[in-house]
């Protein structure tokens, strides 16, 4: 019954966007636009294909099988854009984690670095971008820097926060229990601060993720963002939108993995029900 | 020197506010024997949590001294564990965990932990629910794990606070029957905080009444029923009616004291 249902939901939630497909494609059939404007939703698709396919014919004096078989255009820029983000990230987070867990926790760490971290976080990385530049030239650093810039403080925030709410309760029960410093720290204030963390974990990833296709606009000649916008110029429409459409669904097996990573991590929590 | 295991000598104990001092409690001795199961009794506000945190270590009184099994007490520790309303499990430890965490704290060895831990699952009817996290347990269970994580402990002393309060009328009965027959067991000093009357004549060998503001001991006395008590007969319910006259009382001046501050706001 559970998935009939949860089926008919999903179905119920296709009704609107194919409604609008089909209005799109009817809209490009009966000559309404101007296919360089707007390409019919077939034509995306079909370019979408052709993005992913490689774009030479097999050859197995080449190399092997798989090697050419992600050889496609989209596959190499989403593998360039991950990059950045997975590096940017794990350096980003990196090193708000632990300014994070030291200001919640320290009183004093958080009166030295609070007021710096407020005049810089209301800066977005991307006015950032002119600076990179200088700093790092062209290529992956200046986009990598970026990337951790955006990723850095919702970690840093939420890990302050997360640590500071920590119930006092639980204090109180594990100094009764004999916990103290590391204990303490380690075993009840760092997991107890984990749902917040996570959170800004995900926020992070998901500026992370924005960051890395305004910096490959301007910094990097491959990755998604560098794709769309070299379509542009030649006026590839259907290639601008089904990078787009790659993006987007890159954005949401993310989200994806990010919510099955929460949900396991905080399969204790009172608010998840698996 | 007494040779009592818990005493508490010329306690006082005084909040300061930004507008006013308020004396939580003033001038309170007791002195526990070993295996004692005591119960503190009082309307909120009249410092019997107060008085339970201070002989914890969590809030140290501001006069007079506390000793607990012949040493100072001057910081909260595994020698007397403590059993909170809120049962205060850890949610992202499962209820083995939970037991096991204060004698991981010991630094005992994983075999001897593990034996303890069993035990202790087996004593209070957890085994089914070894792996579960808090979070799946009712009121009732989780509370069954906290008094579990606090035996672990192995301390003379146990320290409740309003242990019960959030459980529903037939679950704490349960749980009361329960505790007294660990109690028996294993011959723990219970100190008990409870507002409930019934609950302290059912459970304990000596019921402290306290007063509200100042807190101070009002009535010290001696329950000479035989357990299990009887909660419908005459003695019992001669017992209730006589404390539930002095915690009425003190019930008043709380009343009238809240009146005031509301008028004088």
């Amino acid at each position: 019954m559970a998935t009939t249902s949860s089926w008919r939901q999903a179905g119920v939630g296709l009704i609107v966007p194919a409604l609008l497909i089909a209005l799109w494609q009817a809209a490009a059939m009966l000559g309404w636009v101007n296919p360089q404007v707007l390409p019919s939703p077939v034509a995306v698709v079909a370019k979408w294909i052709a993005y992913l396919l490689p774009l030479q014919p097999y050859d197995p004096a080449a190399g092997s099988w798989l090697a050419w078989a992600v050889s496609g255009e989209l596959i190499t820029d989403s593998i360039g854009s991950l990059y950045r983000v997975v590096v940017g990230f794990l350096i980003g987070a990196g090193l708000a984690l632990p300014l994070g867990l030291a200001m919640g926790a320290s009183q004093r760490v958080y009166d030295w670095f609070n007021v710096l971290v407020q005049m810089v976080r209301p800066i977005p990385p991307i006015a950032y971008i002119p600076l990179s530049m200088l700093w790092f030239g062209l290529g992956n650093p200046p986009a990598i820097f970026l990337i951790v810039l955006g990723a850095f403080f919702p970690v840093l925030m939420n890990t302050i926060a997360g640590v500071r709410q920590v119930d006092g309760i639980y204090l109180r029960a594990a100094r009764n229990l004999g916990a103290s410093g590391s204990t303490l720290f380690l075993r009840v204030i760092l997991p107890a601060a984990v749902p917040y963390i996570l959170s800004g974990v995900r926020i992070g990833i998901g500026t992370a993720f924005i960051v890395v296709i305004v910096a490959e606009m301007v910094a990097v000649n491959n990755g998604l963002g560098f794709r769309i916008l070299e379509a542009r110029e030649y006026f590839w429409s259907d290639k601008i939108i089904a990078g787009m459409i790659s993006i987007g669904l890159i954005g949401l097996a993310i989200d994806v993995g990010m919510n099955k990573l929460n949900n396991h991590l905080l399969r204790w929590h009172r608010g998840l029900e698996n | 020197m007494s040779t009592a295991h818990i005493v508490v000598s010329n306690v006082g104990k005084v909040f300061q506010t930004a507008e006013r001092d308020v004396v939580a409690l003033q001038d309170i001795n007791l002195e526990i024997p070993q295996g004692q199961f005591v119960c503190l009794l009082g309307p909120s506000g009249c410092g019997k949590s107060t008085l339970l945190n201070a002989i914890a270590g969590f809030a140290l009184p501001t006069s007079g001294s506390i000793t607990a099994d012949g040493r100072v007490v001057t910081a909260p520790g595994p020698e007397r564990g403590m059993v909170f309303q809120e049962y205060a499990l850890f949610p992202w430890m499962t209820v083995a965990d939970n037991i096991a965490f204060g004698l991981e704290i010991k630094g005992m060895a994983r075999a001897d932990i593990a034996a303890v831990v069993d035990k202790l699952l087996k004593m209070l009817s957890l085994q089914d629910f070894r792996n579960r996290f808090p979070k799946d347990l009712s009121g009732g269970m989780r509370q069954r794990v906290a008094i579990a994580r606090v035996l672990a402990l192995d301390s003379p002393i146990m320290l409740m606070d309003e242990p019960f309060g959030a459980l529903d009328a037939l679950t704490r009965r349960n749980l009361q029957d329960e505790l007294l027959r660990l109690w028996a067991e294993l011959k723990k000093t219970i100190i008990f905080v409870t507002h409930s009357i019934e609950e302290a004549i059912y459970l304990a060998d000596r019921i402290v009444v306290m007063t509200y503001r100042p807190g101070t001991v009002k009535r010290d006395i001696m329950v000479a029923l035989p357990r299990l008590r009887d909660p419908a007969s005459a003695e019992f319910n001669a017992l209730k009616r006589e404390l539930g006259q002095l915690v009425m009382e003190e019930q008043q001046r709380h009343h009238h004291d809240e009146l005031r501050m509301a008028a004088v706001d």
